[in-house]
């Protein structure tokens, strides 16, 4: 832990005291305390600040220490000032530069190490999005650290949970690398607030890595609806749906009587009833709403594993034995193409 | 373009359609007697491999096809469906029982990367698919850290690949990524790793199985590729997830809502 000389300077100046031992165990924990330090990386978008991606600050403010954040991206100045209003941040680190705009990992991962390196942390975490997925193992590969995705939870600065085989076990692990890569669910830590902070925004080191990789386009779904990632409420369709037609016409009116966003099965989203960055699951997203509500669902472990841990979840099927009855708070069977349409004009006259 | 040699890392996995059981012990799933097959992203590998060499997409043609498991005995299974598949030979890197499972001790994902370099050193491989994560572990870490570790360009997630026409070793890849979907252009060598949409793997034909027991199978040893099972991660416990209780049913829409604002949900 301490350098010889050090670890030799402080015996000298404790003897005088008290027994060595005594000060070294003493000294022990806050002196550990002291040298953790993580550092979370933001994501950005076309210059502004992914508000959701803060949620890597709130699980680095539970490991203790010191928390610093990351940006990178052309003209990063005003998210860095954003970023910097965190409360409980003590510096955000920024790299203006346009080529990690896009978040390529092949440039931005050797940059994360330099300013790694640089600041000696030892906890570096992520949001387990499609930005960290792709960049943190490459991170981690590179400062040949074994990384630990999506956790849950913090047991402590070496210890964590997550789960695994599609949500249907949940591993602890104690990490014993001295720099810990961290990919955090979103839908387990809270995004932390922008407040009042007034964290130092300091310049990052940048090596400027080449990048066998160039961004050509890309094509996003639009919608005026709340983000499925972090929406209170979630309604979501099956294949019970039929059609895109009638995914359309019975679940977006129910989406907005509720204030909802949409969310899809696998069954769904291969038929073309729904787009591909709606589902939810083991291979799309993993959600925690308020209230989930699935409409001709049938309930696959793979479909659970993304909806779970939701706080109320609602179930509307025609068939009494499908499996999602067995987790739903509240089911009704029947056939959705009535009881929806019902529901939607109830929930709206109310 | 110089011919594509495709490395293709398979997984043994309890089979996708299985509920996992975790252990009386707490140490890990029960894994004895439980259907096991290949990870279903990496069976989107070797057909997206197997189509380059079909389709003559790649400009240069498809030289090798090689597919690589690290496991017990066992994991062989996977190597002979993926080749009746149409990978051409199979490497078995063998691994205990026991030290090979998800959670339980298995290898990590940062010691099958650097196994999975040695391979391609071995097999001069320019090009590897992998899946973008396997349904035991849910890392979602191998592929990304093995470009790391080679230096080469990575296309996470992968829902279409094509060569770029006139362009020599260009690859195009569409990603899927949070709220649509994103286009990049790499350069081989590179890795690659597959999402679910990517293309709708073949069964095997019985005469393809048969075909298969006669392609070369190596076995090798994680010495043999210079890697040592060191694990960073220890796996202090496995627990069920809580469990979920379902509330019943209600008879009609009324219901449903009076039930929903009970529970504080409207």
């Amino acid at each position: 832990m301490f350098s010889t000389a050090r670890r030799t300077a402080l015996r000298g100046a404790g003897s005088l005291l008290r027994p060595t031992s005594t000060f070294a165990s003493s000294l022990g924990p806050s002196a550990l305390r002291r040298l953790l330090s993580s550092l979370a990386v933001l994501e950005q978008r076309d210059g502004k600040l992914n508000h959701g991606s803060l949620n890597a600050i709130t699980a680095a403010k539970k490991l203790g220490g010191t928390t610093h954040g990351f940006v990178a991206g052309g003209n990063i100045k005003p998210v860095a000032e954003e970023a910097a209003k965190v409360e409980g941040v003590g510096k955000i680190i920024a790299v203006d530069n346009a080529a990690y705009d896009k978040g390529l990992p092949e440039n931005y991962a050797p940059l994360l190490v330099e300013n790694i390196k640089k600041g000696g942390y030892t906890h570096i975490l992520v949001g387990h999005t499609a930005f960290g997925k792709s960049l943190f193992p490459r991170v981690a590969a590179l400062l040949d650290s074994q990384q630990i995705s999506d956790i849950t939870a913090i047991e402590n600065e070496n210890t964590f949970v997550r789960p695994i085989y599609a949500g249907n076990a949940i591993a602890t692990v104690e990490s014993s690398d001295s720099i810990k890569v961290i990919t955090i669910r979103g839908t387990a830590f809270a995004a932390a607030e922008v407040g009042s902070g007034s964290a130092a925004v300091e310049e990052g080191v940048d090596p400027k890595v080449e990048t066998p990789t160039e961004w050509v386009s890309e094509d996003l779904a639009k919608s005026d609806r709340p983000d499925l990632a972090t929406a209170g409420k979630v309604v979501s369709g099956g294949r019970g749906l039929k059609s895109k037609e009638e995914f359309d016409r019975i679940m977006l009116p129910l989406a907005d009587a509720l204030g909802a966003a949409v969310g899809a099965s696998r069954a769904a989203v291969d038929s073309g009833y729904a787009d591909n960055s709606l589902q939810v699951g083991q291979t799309g997203k993993v959600v925690a709403p308020q209230l989930y509500m699935a409409v001709g669902i049938s309930g696959a472990i793979q479909h659970l594993a993304g909806m779970k841990d939701s706080k109320v979840i609602a179930a509307i099927n025609k068939d009494a034995e499908a499996p999602i009855f067995q987790v739903a708070d509240v089911g009704l069977v029947g056939d959705l193409f009535e009881k929806v349409p019902e529901l939607t004009e109830k929930l709206k006259s109310s | 373009m110089s011919a594509l040699r495709i490395l293709v890392p398979v997984k043994r996995v309890i089979d996708y359609a299985v509920k996992p059981r975790v252990n009386k012990a707490q140490t890990g799933v029960e894994t004895a007697g439980v259907k096991h097959s290949m990870n279903p992203f990496d069976e989107l590998s070797v057909e997206e491999a197997v189509r380059m060499r079909e389709r003559k997409s790649a400009p240069g043609g498809v030289e090798d096809i090689c597919v690589i498991s690290a496991g017990p005995a066992k994991a062989q299974d996977v190597l002979r469906t993926a080749m009746a598949m149409g990978a051409d030979r199979g490497i078995h890197v063998e691994v205990k029982e026991g030290e090979a499972e998800a959670g339980t001790g298995g290898l990590e994902p940062l010691t099958v990367a650097k196994l999975l370099r040695a391979a391609v050193d071995r097999e001069r491989s320019n090009l590897v698919i992998l899946g973008k994560q396997s349904i035991d572990d849910d890392a979602a870490q191998t592929g990304q850290m093995l470009a790391g570790l080679l230096g080469w360009g990575q296309a996470t997630q992968a829902s279409a690949v094509r060569f770029v026409e006139g362009e020599g070793d260009k690859v195009e890849v569409t990603q899927e990524v949070d709220g649509g979907v994103a286009t990049v252009r790499s350069s081989l060598p590179m890795v690659i790793t597959t999402d679910l949409r990517l293309n709708e793997p073949r069964y095997a034909s019985l005469p393809n199985i048969m075909k298969a027991k006669k392609k070369p199978l190596v076995k090798l040893s994680l010495s043999d590729l210079g890697v040592a099972n060191e694990r960073r991660l220890k796996v202090v416990k496995v627990t069920e997830p809580a469990p979920r209780q379902g509330g019943g049913k209600v008879e009609d829409v009324d219901g449903l809502i009076g039930k929903l604002k009970e529970l504080g949900a409207l």
